[in-house]
């Protein structure tokens, strides 16, 4: 019995005023001193272990790779493995397919997350204007949409705009729009592209609806019961009342929006059939897949990741930066 | 803080210096050669598996009552997963099969990665071998080594429809110039209808117009190949191949994303009057609707009376390189890839020999394999024989050019300077 009973921690600090407990309080400003440097990185180490772990090491695994002329027969040990320093990406740079790839990313990924926030944050302002059953069934139905897996959303997306049997042709069609007959969405670089984003966009609004409702619920209605009292109009409200308040929410969904969108892989790989008529609608992550495993050429792919990683976090950096500028920090 | 900031800092910069080169695998050739033990082997799953699952289990019987103590362990892997499978097995020799069927378009990328075993010797002291039909041989072929037993040969022709023809009372081509002003003739009277369903992406009816033409995709000159794109003969053979890809024969808005299957799909559903299609596509067109009213010949030359040059795809049989059983892999290769189970292959799976005696007598009983071996016996053609290749097909290189030219992106000259620039550069990249 006794060698079960838990052991207590020693009262602190002992129970007796006087000289004992400034000892024991110089002591322990002592340890803290002499251990402060260590004793925050001990709180952190679990943390780190697994970062370096799960993403130390593969980051480094790449940026390793990307200086190595790194290919299928070199990983089966049938050529000699060469260091080639930065070779993999002087030749991407020198490569003009990998600016418009770069181009194509922006410009899709820039639209797609415009248009998601758009219309996220706008169904979100709807949904607390709605009633309670119509608002249930709006979730319901985003939910779905944001359930369904990219590969499926695209597959049907595909069907439904199908040139000669889709639905969208074929309604198109009977509204009189005749041009609209056979009339193939993936033909122009840029329809491809829009018929992606809308797919896109239908697949992530729902996160921002969810995620920015959720913060608009969490404004006290006191803050604008007040400002209604002291006669501010809607747009007032909106504009110096919530919005200000909705920052940090807007904040996560837009970085969280740009990181999803700049990775798009799935969706244009499957309803461009793998980058578009003679790569038209590549994106970054498609072009570095094609060349990484279709082409098996590891070193050069592994290049285009390491500059997608640095580009997000660019991006990222710069993001918050201009944010804190403008107003206060996240 | 700095401390533990600088004392990271140094020890990722060691771990930089000292991890060095990225992992790679041992692959030497196996050293010992079993007699006995299990034979493992991978070949293609197919969508109507049962025939072709029945004929290898025949075989595995025959081997196995002829080899006491040898055991054949087959596996049907997806030919979409392939590339994964391939990839994994030679850089983990351990989880490697022994026997293995794959595409012949293939073989010079896993042999480049040191993954199938040199089979030249086995070839030259098999009594069969002499009946090979050379041209299908030399697709296995690298340096004078062969690392492939040609299994058997897919091979395209011209599928056209007797009814539509007929009506217009329009001959069936006799040269490629034939076929065109057939496809417009069929597409001016029936504007519904694709004069002759052709793709952007289908890369093997594309290849006869260019070797019609006296074009190349590339020849070997000396150590490395050099892309034959630019020659005026190559890009005659595709400004011949693009005018198909035209409003008034099969528009580029619908074509110009076509693979061969899907230009086949066309014509399966009535939709197009011609189209260049495999014998291994005959099944289903012989099933759909328009069963009665088509016919098959090969596809014409530049001349009447020629036959253009196809594509001789096709699957081998190789051994691994890793293989601990390399004599009895080797054997049940021969046994698999003999004449008696090419000729049960064809007669249950349809597909085409690889042996010219035994095409012969394939054809003779059977009238519809005919268009497809007198296409065979007329001399075919193949994507240069190297491991580059598979990275310019992965790039879409080569279809890649079609399509910026029906699209209207550039011009015949322009985008065949373009994939040939960026063939050769591939071709460098030893």
């Amino acid at each position: 019995m006794t060698a079960l009973t838990p052991v207590l921690p020693d009262a602190p600090q002992g129970g007796t005023p006087g000289k004992g407990s400034t000892t024991a309080a110089r002591k322990s400003r002592r340890f803290s001193n002499g251990k402060r440097g260590l004793e925050p990185w001990l709180y952190l180490a679990p943390a780190f272990i697994v970062l370096i772990a799960l993403l130390g090491y593969p980051i480094f695994q790449l940026i390793n790779v990307s200086l190595y002329d790194y290919r299928q027969a070199q990983v089966s040990g049938k050529a000699p493995l060469n260091f080639v320093g930065l070779e993999n990406y002087q030749k991407l740079f020198a490569d003009p397919q990998f600016w418009t790839v770069l181009g194509n990313t922006v410009v899709f990924a820039t639209a797609c997350v415009v248009f998601t926030l758009l219309v996220g944050s706008s169904l979100a302002v709807l949904a607390t204007r709605l009633r309670p059953w119509v608002r249930s069934m709006l979730f319901v139905v985003s939910l779905g949409a944001w359930a369904t897996p990219a590969v499926t959303g695209s597959a049907v997306w595909l069907f439904l705009f199908e040139p000669t049997l889709g639905l969208v042709n074929k309604t198109l069609v009977a509204i009189g729009l005749t041009q609209f007959e056979g009339y193939s969405w993936t033909y122009d670089k840029w329809s491809a592209f829009g018929l992606v984003a809308s797919e896109v966009v239908w697949c992530s609004f729902p996160f921002v609806l969810v995620t920015v409702y959720a913060g608009i619920q969490a404004i006290p209605t006191e803050v604008i019961e007040a400002a209604r009292i002291d006669g501010a109009s809607m747009p007032r409200i909106a504009r110096s009342i919530m919005l200000p308040m909705l920052r940090p929410i807007v904040i996560v969904v837009t970085i969280q929006s740009i990181i999803w969108n700049f990775k798009i892989f799935s969706q244009i790989y499957i309803m461009t059939n793998g980058g578009g008529i003679a790569g038209q609608n590549l994106v970054l992550n498609v072009y570095g897949y094609q060349q990484a495993f279709a082409a098996s050429l590891y070193g050069l792919g592994s290049a285009l990741g390491v500059i997608m990683t640095a580009l997000l976090m660019v991006i990222t950096l710069v993001y918050l930066r201009i944010l804190k500028r403008t107003g206060e920090a996240l | 803080m700095k401390l533990a900031r600088s004392a990271a800092a140094i020890a990722i910069a060691a771990l930089a210096l000292t991890a060095c080169a990225p992992p790679t695998s041992n692959n030497a050739a196996s050293s010992s050669d079993e007699q006995t033990g299990t034979v493992r082997v991978w070949l293609f799953s197919e969508v109507n598996q049962d025939p072709k699952s029945a004929v290898v289990k025949e075989a595995v019987t025959e081997f196995e009552a002829a080899h006491s103590g040898a055991k054949i362990d087959v596996q049907y892997i997806p030919v979409d997963s392939r590339a994964e499978r391939f990839k994994a097995a030679f850089n983990d020799p351990s989880s490697a099969p022994d026997v293995a069927e794959f595409g012949n378009t293939d073989l010079a990328s896993y042999v480049a990665s040191g993954g199938l075993a040199d089979v030249t010797e086995d070839i030259k002291s098999w009594d069969e071998a002499k009946d090979l039909d050379q041209k299908i041989l030399d697709t296995t072929e690298i340096d004078g080594k062969n690392y492939g037993v040609p299994w058997f040969v897919g091979v395209r022709a011209l599928y056209y429809r007797t009814d539509l023809l007929q009506q217009l009372g329009l001959e069936v081509p006799k040269t490629l110039d034939e076929v065109e002003t057939v496809a417009r003739a069929v597409r001016a009277a029936n504007p519904d209808l694709l004069g002759i369903s052709v793709g952007g992406a289908a890369q093997f009816s594309a290849m006869p117009y260019l070797w019609a033409n006296g074009g190349e995709i590339a020849t070997k000159e000396g150590d490395t190949f050099v892309s034959g794109l630019d020659s005026t003969e190559s890009r005659e053979g595709v400004a011949a191949y693009t005018r198909l890809l035209k409003d008034d024969i099969c528009p580029a808005q619908t074509c110009a994303e076509f693979g061969g299957n899907a230009s086949v799909q066309q014509f399966i559903a009535g939709k197009s009057a011609m189209t260049i299609g495999g014998d291994f596509n005959y099944k289903a067109v012989a099933a759909s609707a328009i069963k009665d009213k088509f016919a098959v010949v090969p596809v014409p030359g530049k001349t009447a009376g020629s036959i253009a040059p196809a594509f001789a795809g096709g699957n081998n049989l190789g051994v691994f390189n890793s293989s601990e059983r390399r004599t009895l892999a080797a054997d049940f290769v021969k046994l698999l890839a003999s004449k008696k189970y090419q000729q049960k292959m064809f007669d249950s799976m349809g597909n085409l020999p690889t042996f010219s005696d035994v095409q012969k007598s394939v054809a003779e009983n059977n009238k519809q394999v005919e268009p497809f071996i007198n296409t065979l016996g007329a001399g075919t053609k193949f994507v240069p024989v190297t491991e580059n290749w598979s990275t310019i097909d992965a790039q879409g290189v080569f279809t890649g050019m079609y399509q910026k030219v029906v699209t209207g992106k550039a011009d015949v000259n322009a985008a065949t300077t373009e994939a040939a620039t960026a063939m050769n550069t591939a071709f460098g990249s030893k």
